[in-house]
Protein backbone atom coordinates (compact mmCIF):
# COMPACT_ATOMS: atom_id res chain seq x y z
CA UNK A 1 0.00 0.00 0.00
CA UNK A 2 1.53 3.13 -1.52
CA UNK A 3 0.06 6.77 0.30
CA UNK A 4 0.68 9.34 -2.62
CA UNK A 5 0.00 9.34 -6.06
CA UNK A 6 3.07 11.56 -7.49
CA UNK A 7 5.93 11.10 -8.68
CA UNK A 8 7.26 8.82 -5.86
CA UNK A 9 3.93 6.79 -4.92
CA UNK A 10 3.62 5.71 -8.53
CA UNK A 11 7.05 5.31 -9.28
CA UNK A 12 7.17 2.73 -6.78
CA UNK A 13 4.03 1.20 -7.86
CA UNK A 14 5.75 0.51 -10.97
CA UNK A 15 8.98 -0.84 -9.85
CA UNK A 16 6.98 -3.44 -7.28
CA UNK A 17 4.72 -4.81 -9.86
CA UNK A 18 7.50 -4.67 -12.56
CA UNK A 19 9.27 -6.90 -10.11
CA UNK A 20 5.95 -9.34 -9.72
CA UNK A 21 4.40 -8.04 -6.71
CA UNK A 22 0.72 -8.07 -6.74
CA UNK A 23 -1.25 -6.75 -4.49
CA UNK A 24 -0.08 -3.09 -4.91
CA UNK A 25 -2.52 -0.42 -4.05
CA UNK A 26 -2.08 3.65 -4.37
CA UNK A 27 -3.93 5.72 -2.50
CA UNK A 28 -4.47 9.33 -3.79
CA UNK A 29 -6.54 11.69 -1.77
CA UNK A 30 -7.11 14.12 -5.06
CA UNK A 31 -5.92 13.25 -8.66
CA UNK A 32 -2.67 11.84 -9.98
CA UNK A 33 0.03 14.83 -9.65
CA UNK A 34 -1.93 17.14 -7.53
CA UNK A 35 0.86 18.00 -5.47
CA UNK A 36 4.11 19.01 -6.33
CA UNK A 37 4.73 16.21 -8.90
CA UNK A 38 2.35 17.98 -11.08
CA UNK A 39 3.62 21.55 -10.39
CA UNK A 40 7.42 21.70 -10.95
CA UNK A 41 9.03 22.38 -14.60
CA UNK A 42 10.03 18.91 -14.75
CA UNK A 43 13.77 19.81 -14.24
CA UNK A 44 16.29 17.26 -14.15
CA UNK A 45 19.81 18.24 -12.18
CA UNK A 46 22.87 16.60 -11.52
CA UNK A 47 24.30 19.65 -10.73
CA UNK A 48 23.81 19.10 -6.95
CA UNK A 49 26.37 19.78 -3.77
CA UNK A 50 26.08 16.47 -1.87
CA UNK A 51 27.49 13.29 -2.69
CA UNK A 52 24.68 10.80 -2.00
CA UNK A 53 22.05 13.36 -4.02
CA UNK A 54 24.12 13.33 -6.82
CA UNK A 55 24.59 9.64 -7.42
CA UNK A 56 20.94 9.23 -7.14
CA UNK A 57 20.26 11.92 -9.79
CA UNK A 58 23.17 10.70 -12.07
CA UNK A 59 21.45 6.87 -11.97
CA UNK A 60 18.07 9.11 -12.45
CA UNK A 61 19.32 10.56 -15.77
CA UNK A 62 20.05 6.97 -16.52
CA UNK A 63 16.66 6.01 -15.92
CA UNK A 64 15.12 8.62 -17.82
CA UNK A 65 16.34 8.26 -21.03
CA UNK A 66 14.46 5.23 -21.65
CA UNK A 67 11.91 5.20 -19.98
CA UNK A 68 9.33 6.98 -22.38
CA UNK A 69 10.25 3.17 -24.18
CA UNK A 70 9.99 1.13 -20.98
CA UNK A 71 6.65 3.13 -20.32
CA UNK A 72 5.53 2.57 -23.82
CA UNK A 73 4.76 6.28 -22.92
CA UNK A 74 6.64 9.68 -23.86
CA UNK A 75 7.84 11.48 -21.03
CA UNK A 76 9.74 14.21 -23.58
CA UNK A 77 12.77 13.89 -22.00
CA UNK A 78 15.22 16.44 -23.69
CA UNK A 79 18.91 16.76 -22.54
CA UNK A 80 19.38 20.51 -23.27
CA UNK A 81 21.38 20.72 -20.10
CA UNK A 82 21.22 22.98 -16.98
CA UNK A 83 23.13 26.02 -17.04
CA UNK A 84 24.14 27.92 -13.11
CA UNK A 85 25.08 31.17 -13.38
CA UNK A 86 27.91 32.57 -10.96
CA UNK A 87 27.48 36.25 -9.83
CA UNK A 88 29.56 36.68 -6.90
CA UNK A 89 33.36 35.23 -6.06
CA UNK A 90 31.91 33.26 -3.22
CA UNK A 91 29.60 31.29 -5.98
CA UNK A 92 32.74 30.60 -8.12
CA UNK A 93 34.70 29.15 -5.48
CA UNK A 94 32.00 26.83 -4.27
CA UNK A 95 30.97 25.96 -7.87
CA UNK A 96 34.66 24.92 -8.44
CA UNK A 97 34.70 22.71 -6.00
CA UNK A 98 31.18 21.32 -6.52
CA UNK A 99 32.21 20.87 -9.93
CA UNK A 100 34.64 18.72 -8.75
CA UNK A 101 32.95 16.64 -6.44
CA UNK A 102 30.56 16.48 -9.59
CA UNK A 103 33.14 15.19 -11.87
CA UNK A 104 34.42 12.51 -9.31
CA UNK A 105 30.68 10.92 -9.78
CA UNK A 106 31.36 10.56 -13.21
CA UNK A 107 28.20 13.86 -13.52
CA UNK A 108 30.03 15.88 -17.05
CA UNK A 109 29.30 19.12 -15.41
CA UNK A 110 31.74 21.96 -16.24
CA UNK A 111 33.08 25.27 -15.30
CA UNK A 112 32.68 28.13 -18.10
CA UNK A 113 33.64 31.34 -18.90
CA UNK A 114 30.48 34.61 -19.40
CA UNK A 115 31.05 34.40 -23.58
CA UNK A 116 31.17 30.49 -23.46
CA UNK A 117 27.26 30.91 -21.43
CA UNK A 118 26.38 33.46 -24.39
CA UNK A 119 27.26 30.75 -26.85
CA UNK A 120 24.66 28.44 -24.92
CA UNK A 121 22.25 31.05 -23.85
CA UNK A 122 22.68 33.80 -27.03
CA UNK A 123 20.08 36.10 -24.91
CA UNK A 124 21.79 35.66 -21.92
CA UNK A 125 23.30 39.22 -20.42
CA UNK A 126 26.89 38.97 -19.17
CA UNK A 127 27.67 42.48 -18.10
CA UNK A 128 27.67 41.26 -14.29
CA UNK A 129 27.97 37.75 -14.73
CA UNK A 130 31.11 35.95 -13.07
CA UNK A 131 30.79 32.70 -14.87
CA UNK A 132 28.45 29.42 -15.06
CA UNK A 133 28.65 25.74 -14.66
CA UNK A 134 27.06 23.26 -17.33
CA UNK A 135 25.94 20.17 -17.29
CA UNK A 136 25.26 18.79 -20.87
CA UNK A 137 23.75 15.65 -19.67
CA UNK A 138 21.19 17.68 -17.22
CA UNK A 139 17.59 18.02 -18.70
CA UNK A 140 13.65 18.78 -18.89
CA UNK A 141 10.92 16.44 -19.13
CA UNK A 142 6.86 16.78 -19.10
CA UNK A 143 6.34 16.03 -15.15
CA UNK A 144 2.96 14.96 -15.77
CA UNK A 145 3.88 11.98 -18.87
CA UNK A 146 6.02 10.51 -16.29
CA UNK A 147 2.97 10.64 -13.62
CA UNK A 148 0.46 9.61 -16.19
CA UNK A 149 3.41 7.01 -17.70
CA UNK A 150 4.25 4.96 -14.73
CA UNK A 151 0.53 4.82 -13.38
CA UNK A 152 -0.81 3.03 -17.51
CA UNK A 153 2.30 0.58 -16.99
CA UNK A 154 1.65 -0.20 -13.44
CA UNK A 155 -2.13 -0.52 -13.79
CA UNK A 156 -1.39 -2.81 -17.21
CA UNK A 157 0.56 -5.09 -14.68
CA UNK A 158 -1.98 -5.29 -12.02
CA UNK A 159 -1.76 -2.33 -9.75
CA UNK A 160 -5.04 -0.39 -8.35
CA UNK A 161 -4.67 3.42 -8.20
CA UNK A 162 -7.40 4.51 -6.08
CA UNK A 163 -7.89 8.51 -6.55
CA UNK A 164 -10.30 10.65 -4.85
CA UNK A 165 -9.44 8.14 -1.67
CA UNK A 166 -8.52 9.79 1.50
CA UNK A 167 -6.34 7.35 4.14
CA UNK A 168 -7.68 8.59 7.61
CA UNK A 169 -5.63 6.16 9.98
CA UNK A 170 -2.91 3.62 9.95
CA UNK A 171 -3.34 0.81 12.15
CA UNK A 172 -0.44 -0.51 13.89
CA UNK A 173 -0.42 -3.26 16.55
CA UNK A 174 2.77 -5.03 18.00
CA UNK A 175 5.04 -3.04 15.98
CA UNK A 176 3.96 -4.08 13.06
CA UNK A 177 1.89 -2.31 10.23
CA UNK A 178 -1.66 -4.09 9.56
CA UNK A 179 -4.33 -1.55 7.75
CA UNK A 180 -5.20 1.58 6.39
CA UNK A 181 -8.23 3.15 7.30
CA UNK A 182 -9.72 5.30 3.99
CA UNK A 183 -12.88 7.22 3.44
CA UNK A 184 -14.00 4.68 1.27
CA UNK A 185 -13.05 1.34 3.68
CA UNK A 186 -10.34 -0.15 5.46
CA UNK A 187 -7.55 -1.78 3.56
CA UNK A 188 -5.45 -4.66 5.28
CA UNK A 189 -1.84 -4.17 4.35
CA UNK A 190 1.31 -5.70 6.11
CA UNK A 191 3.15 -2.87 4.23
CA UNK A 192 2.35 0.93 4.38
CA UNK A 193 4.79 3.50 1.90
CA UNK A 194 4.79 7.24 3.10
CA UNK A 195 5.08 8.82 -0.75
CA UNK A 196 2.51 11.76 0.64
CA UNK A 197 5.02 14.38 -0.18
CA UNK A 198 3.68 17.77 1.50
CA UNK A 199 1.51 15.47 3.46
CA UNK A 200 4.13 12.82 4.70
CA UNK A 201 4.10 14.57 8.40
CA UNK A 202 0.21 14.11 8.95
CA UNK A 203 0.68 10.69 6.99
CA UNK A 204 3.43 9.89 9.52
CA UNK A 205 0.98 11.30 12.28
CA UNK A 206 -1.62 8.31 11.68
CA UNK A 207 0.73 6.26 12.17
CA UNK A 208 1.72 7.74 15.73
CA UNK A 209 5.28 8.63 13.98
CA UNK A 210 6.63 12.02 14.17
CA UNK A 211 8.75 13.60 10.85
CA UNK A 212 11.17 16.43 11.06
CA UNK A 213 9.27 17.37 7.40
CA UNK A 214 8.00 20.72 6.67
CA UNK A 215 5.74 22.12 4.05
CA UNK A 216 6.89 25.26 2.31
CA UNK A 217 5.29 27.01 -0.61
CA UNK A 218 6.99 28.11 -3.58
CA UNK A 219 5.69 29.79 -6.80
CA UNK A 220 5.90 29.14 -10.74
CA UNK A 221 4.32 30.81 -13.75
CA UNK A 222 4.39 29.86 -17.54
CA UNK A 223 4.37 32.85 -20.35
CA UNK A 224 2.65 32.68 -23.92
CA UNK A 225 4.69 30.00 -26.05
CA UNK A 226 7.72 30.78 -28.20
CA UNK A 227 9.11 29.15 -31.07
CA UNK A 228 12.24 26.69 -29.31
CA UNK A 229 14.85 29.15 -28.37
CA UNK A 230 16.05 27.81 -24.99
CA UNK A 231 18.26 24.39 -25.04
CA UNK A 232 19.30 24.67 -21.48
CA UNK A 233 17.44 25.22 -17.84
CA UNK A 234 19.00 28.57 -16.66
CA UNK A 235 19.49 28.87 -13.09
CA UNK A 236 20.49 32.01 -10.71
CA UNK A 237 21.36 31.34 -6.90
CA UNK A 238 21.94 34.73 -6.95
CA UNK A 239 18.74 35.60 -8.26
CA UNK A 240 16.62 32.75 -6.66
CA UNK A 241 15.65 31.94 -10.22
CA UNK A 242 15.23 29.38 -12.94
CA UNK A 243 14.12 29.65 -16.75
CA UNK A 244 13.36 26.90 -19.36
CA UNK A 245 10.93 26.52 -22.15
CA UNK A 246 8.67 23.67 -21.92
CA UNK A 247 7.89 21.41 -24.47
CA UNK A 248 4.59 23.31 -25.95
CA UNK A 249 7.32 26.20 -25.64
CA UNK A 250 6.00 28.27 -22.83
CA UNK A 251 8.86 29.79 -20.74
CA UNK A 252 8.30 28.45 -17.29
CA UNK A 253 10.13 30.43 -14.61
CA UNK A 254 10.21 30.00 -10.70
CA UNK A 255 11.73 32.81 -8.09
CA UNK A 256 12.05 33.43 -4.39
CA UNK A 257 13.45 32.06 -1.43
CA UNK A 258 10.75 30.16 0.45
CA UNK A 259 8.45 31.20 2.85
CA UNK A 260 9.85 31.96 7.04
CA UNK A 261 7.12 29.59 7.95
CA UNK A 262 5.30 26.43 6.80
CA UNK A 263 2.58 26.48 4.79
CA UNK A 264 -0.41 24.42 2.87
CA UNK A 265 -1.65 27.98 1.16
CA UNK A 266 -1.83 27.37 -2.53
CA UNK A 267 -3.25 30.80 -3.22
CA UNK A 268 -0.87 33.20 -5.47
CA UNK A 269 0.77 36.30 -4.65
CA UNK A 270 0.49 39.61 -5.88
CA UNK A 271 3.81 40.58 -5.50
CA UNK A 272 5.25 37.45 -7.45
CA UNK A 273 4.74 38.43 -11.16
CA UNK A 274 6.82 41.57 -10.43
CA UNK A 275 9.74 40.17 -7.96
CA UNK A 276 9.81 37.32 -11.01
CA UNK A 277 9.20 39.44 -14.51
CA UNK A 278 12.56 41.94 -12.55
CA UNK A 279 14.58 38.99 -12.08
CA UNK A 280 14.23 37.50 -16.09
CA UNK A 281 14.58 40.28 -17.36
CA UNK A 282 18.16 41.48 -15.24
CA UNK A 283 19.33 38.11 -16.71
CA UNK A 284 17.36 37.78 -20.35
CA UNK A 285 16.69 41.78 -20.76
CA UNK A 286 15.63 41.28 -24.40
CA UNK A 287 12.19 39.65 -23.46
CA UNK A 288 10.08 42.53 -21.93
CA UNK A 289 7.15 41.81 -24.16
CA UNK A 290 7.13 37.81 -23.19
CA UNK A 291 3.73 38.06 -21.57
CA UNK A 292 2.91 36.03 -18.16
CA UNK A 293 -0.42 33.28 -19.09
CA UNK A 294 -0.67 31.79 -15.25
CA UNK A 295 1.07 31.70 -12.01
CA UNK A 296 0.12 29.15 -9.35
CA UNK A 297 1.76 27.38 -6.02
CA UNK A 298 3.44 24.07 -5.50
CA UNK A 299 4.16 22.94 -1.61
CA UNK A 300 7.65 21.14 -1.48
CA UNK A 301 7.78 18.32 1.37
CA UNK A 302 11.38 20.01 3.01
CA UNK A 303 13.10 18.34 5.54
CA UNK A 304 15.72 19.97 7.63
CA UNK A 305 19.08 18.94 5.59
CA UNK A 306 17.13 19.39 2.29
CA UNK A 307 17.33 15.25 1.55
CA UNK A 308 14.68 12.89 1.28
CA UNK A 309 13.82 10.22 3.97
CA UNK A 310 14.15 6.89 2.65
CA UNK A 311 13.50 3.29 4.11
CA UNK A 312 11.82 1.51 6.57
CA UNK A 313 11.10 3.26 10.26
CA UNK A 314 13.28 1.97 13.17
CA UNK A 315 9.96 0.72 15.64
CA UNK A 316 7.13 0.25 12.92
CA UNK A 317 7.74 -2.63 10.64
CA UNK A 318 6.36 -2.22 7.19
CA UNK A 319 6.10 1.62 7.52
CA UNK A 320 8.34 2.74 4.74
CA UNK A 321 9.34 6.28 4.46
CA UNK A 322 9.86 7.89 0.67
CA UNK A 323 9.26 11.73 1.11
CA UNK A 324 10.89 14.65 2.25
CA UNK A 325 12.55 15.30 -1.21
CA UNK A 326 11.41 19.09 -1.15
CA UNK A 327 11.96 20.33 -4.99
CA UNK A 328 14.23 17.39 -5.90
CA UNK A 329 11.58 14.83 -6.76
CA UNK A 330 11.82 14.55 -10.18
CA UNK A 331 15.22 14.59 -10.43
CA UNK A 332 15.95 12.10 -7.83
CA UNK A 333 13.24 9.79 -7.39
CA UNK A 334 13.73 7.50 -10.83
CA UNK A 335 16.50 6.15 -9.18
CA UNK A 336 15.11 6.41 -5.66
CA UNK A 337 11.89 4.03 -6.11
CA UNK A 338 13.95 1.04 -7.91
CA UNK A 339 15.88 0.99 -4.29
CA UNK A 340 12.92 1.47 -2.54
CA UNK A 341 11.41 -1.06 -4.11
CA UNK A 342 14.98 -3.33 -3.65
CA UNK A 343 14.84 -2.79 0.16
CA UNK A 344 11.09 -3.48 0.60
CA UNK A 345 11.32 -6.82 -1.25
CA UNK A 346 14.43 -8.18 0.09
CA UNK A 347 14.65 -6.25 3.81
CA UNK A 348 17.94 -5.06 3.20
CA UNK A 349 19.08 -1.30 2.63
CA UNK A 350 20.35 -0.88 -0.24
CA UNK A 351 24.16 1.10 0.22
CA UNK A 352 23.05 4.35 -1.63
CA UNK A 353 20.14 4.48 0.30
CA UNK A 354 21.57 4.35 3.78
CA UNK A 355 22.95 8.56 3.88
CA UNK A 356 19.04 8.83 3.48
CA UNK A 357 17.58 7.24 7.00
CA UNK A 358 15.64 8.95 9.33
CA UNK A 359 18.27 8.07 12.22
CA UNK A 360 20.02 11.10 10.77
CA UNK A 361 18.14 13.95 12.20
CA UNK A 362 19.63 12.47 15.72
CA UNK A 363 22.86 13.20 14.50
CA UNK A 364 24.57 16.74 16.03
CA UNK A 365 25.84 18.00 12.45
CA UNK A 366 24.07 17.65 9.55
CA UNK A 367 25.08 17.73 5.80
CA UNK A 368 22.87 20.39 3.90
CA UNK A 369 22.05 19.85 0.14
CA UNK A 370 22.93 23.85 -0.84
CA UNK A 371 22.18 23.52 -4.80
CA UNK A 372 18.23 23.94 -4.33
CA UNK A 373 16.31 26.91 -5.63
CA UNK A 374 14.85 29.29 -2.97
CA UNK A 375 17.09 28.03 -0.09
CA UNK A 376 19.58 30.96 -0.44
CA UNK B 1 -18.12 14.34 -40.61
CA UNK B 2 -15.50 17.95 -40.21
CA UNK B 3 -13.44 18.01 -37.01
CA UNK B 4 -14.89 19.99 -34.02
CA UNK B 5 -12.10 22.14 -32.01
CA UNK B 6 -12.87 22.89 -28.78
CA UNK B 7 -9.92 24.67 -27.46
CA UNK B 8 -8.56 26.65 -30.35
CA UNK B 9 -5.26 28.09 -28.77
CA UNK B 10 -4.40 24.31 -28.27
CA UNK B 11 -6.11 22.48 -31.11
CA UNK B 12 -8.67 20.24 -29.47
CA UNK B 13 -10.74 18.21 -30.57
CA UNK B 14 -13.58 17.01 -29.37
CA UNK B 15 -12.56 13.55 -30.20
CA UNK B 16 -9.62 13.98 -28.40
CA UNK B 17 -11.45 14.88 -25.11
CA UNK B 18 -13.97 11.99 -25.48
CA UNK B 19 -10.67 9.42 -25.85
CA UNK B 20 -9.01 11.31 -23.29
CA UNK B 21 -12.66 11.17 -20.96
CA UNK B 22 -12.41 6.87 -21.33
CA UNK B 23 -9.06 6.49 -21.08
CA UNK B 24 -10.09 7.67 -17.33
CA UNK B 25 -8.43 11.59 -17.63
CA UNK B 26 -12.57 11.85 -16.22
CA UNK B 27 -12.02 14.67 -14.17
CA UNK B 28 -11.93 18.23 -14.92
CA UNK B 29 -8.03 18.75 -13.62
CA UNK B 30 -6.70 15.84 -15.25
CA UNK B 31 -8.87 16.26 -18.41
CA UNK B 32 -7.52 19.22 -18.96
CA UNK B 33 -3.94 18.55 -18.27
CA UNK B 34 -4.26 15.24 -20.41
CA UNK B 35 -5.65 17.07 -23.18
CA UNK B 36 -4.34 20.73 -22.90
CA UNK B 37 -7.38 21.94 -23.42
CA UNK B 38 -7.75 25.18 -21.58
CA UNK B 39 -4.00 25.74 -21.24
CA UNK B 40 -3.60 28.08 -24.03
CA UNK B 41 -2.81 32.33 -24.47
CA UNK B 42 -6.83 32.35 -23.59
CA UNK B 43 -6.74 30.08 -20.26
CA UNK B 44 -10.05 28.79 -20.66
CA UNK B 45 -12.03 31.76 -21.47
CA UNK B 46 -12.97 30.50 -25.02
CA UNK B 47 -13.68 26.63 -24.27
CA UNK B 48 -14.62 25.84 -20.51
CA UNK B 49 -18.00 25.62 -20.71
CA UNK B 50 -17.46 23.64 -23.88
CA UNK B 51 -14.83 21.34 -21.86
CA UNK B 52 -17.22 20.85 -19.04
CA UNK B 53 -20.52 19.96 -20.76
CA UNK B 54 -19.14 17.49 -22.89
CA UNK B 55 -17.31 16.04 -19.39
CA UNK B 56 -20.81 16.28 -17.90
CA UNK B 57 -22.00 14.54 -20.64
CA UNK B 58 -19.87 11.58 -21.17
CA UNK B 59 -19.94 10.79 -17.80
CA UNK B 60 -23.66 11.35 -17.49
CA UNK B 61 -23.36 13.87 -14.52
CA UNK B 62 -24.41 17.36 -14.06
CA UNK B 63 -22.32 20.48 -15.01
CA UNK B 64 -22.19 21.40 -11.28
CA UNK B 65 -20.34 17.84 -9.97
CA UNK B 66 -17.89 18.39 -13.12
CA UNK B 67 -17.07 21.25 -11.51
CA UNK B 68 -14.62 24.31 -12.64
CA UNK B 69 -10.67 23.64 -12.75
CA UNK B 70 -8.43 26.29 -10.59
CA UNK B 71 -8.67 29.49 -11.96
CA UNK B 72 -5.42 31.04 -12.20
CA UNK B 73 -4.06 35.47 -11.89
CA UNK B 74 -3.25 36.87 -14.00
CA UNK B 75 -6.68 37.21 -16.13
CA UNK B 76 -5.08 38.33 -19.35
CA UNK B 77 -1.70 37.61 -20.54
CA UNK B 78 0.87 40.30 -19.16
CA UNK B 79 4.62 41.35 -20.89
CA UNK B 80 7.17 41.01 -18.26
CA UNK B 81 8.20 44.16 -18.87
CA UNK B 82 4.88 45.90 -17.81
CA UNK B 83 5.06 43.31 -14.89
CA UNK B 84 8.46 44.28 -13.77
CA UNK B 85 7.47 48.37 -13.77
CA UNK B 86 9.52 49.39 -16.82
CA UNK B 87 8.05 52.20 -18.87
CA UNK B 88 7.68 51.38 -22.72
CA UNK B 89 9.86 53.76 -25.28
Amino acid sequence: MIIGGGVVGLGLAYRLVERGVKDVVVLEKSYIGSGASGRNPGGIRQQLSLREDIALARESVKIYKHLSGELNFNIFFRQGGYLILAFTEQEVEQFKKNVKLQNSLGVRSKIIRPNEAKEIVPMLATNKLLGATYCPTDGILYPYAVLWGYARAAKRMGAKILTFTDAKRIKVEGGEVKAVATDKGEIKTPVVVNAAGAHAAEVASMAGVELPNKPFRHEAAVTEPLKPFLDPMVLSFHHTLYVGQMLRGEVFAGVGNLDKSPSHDLRASADFLPKLARAILEIMPQFGELAVMRQWVGIRDMTPDGKPILGEMEGVRGLIQANGFGGLGMMLSASAVKLLAELILTGKTPKMLEPFSLARFREEKLEKEMYITGMH
Amino acid sequence: MGKKIVCLCEDVTEEELIDAIKQGYNNIESLKRYTGAGTGPCQGKTCLLHLITILARELGKGKDEVGVPTQRPPIKPIPLRVLAGETSE
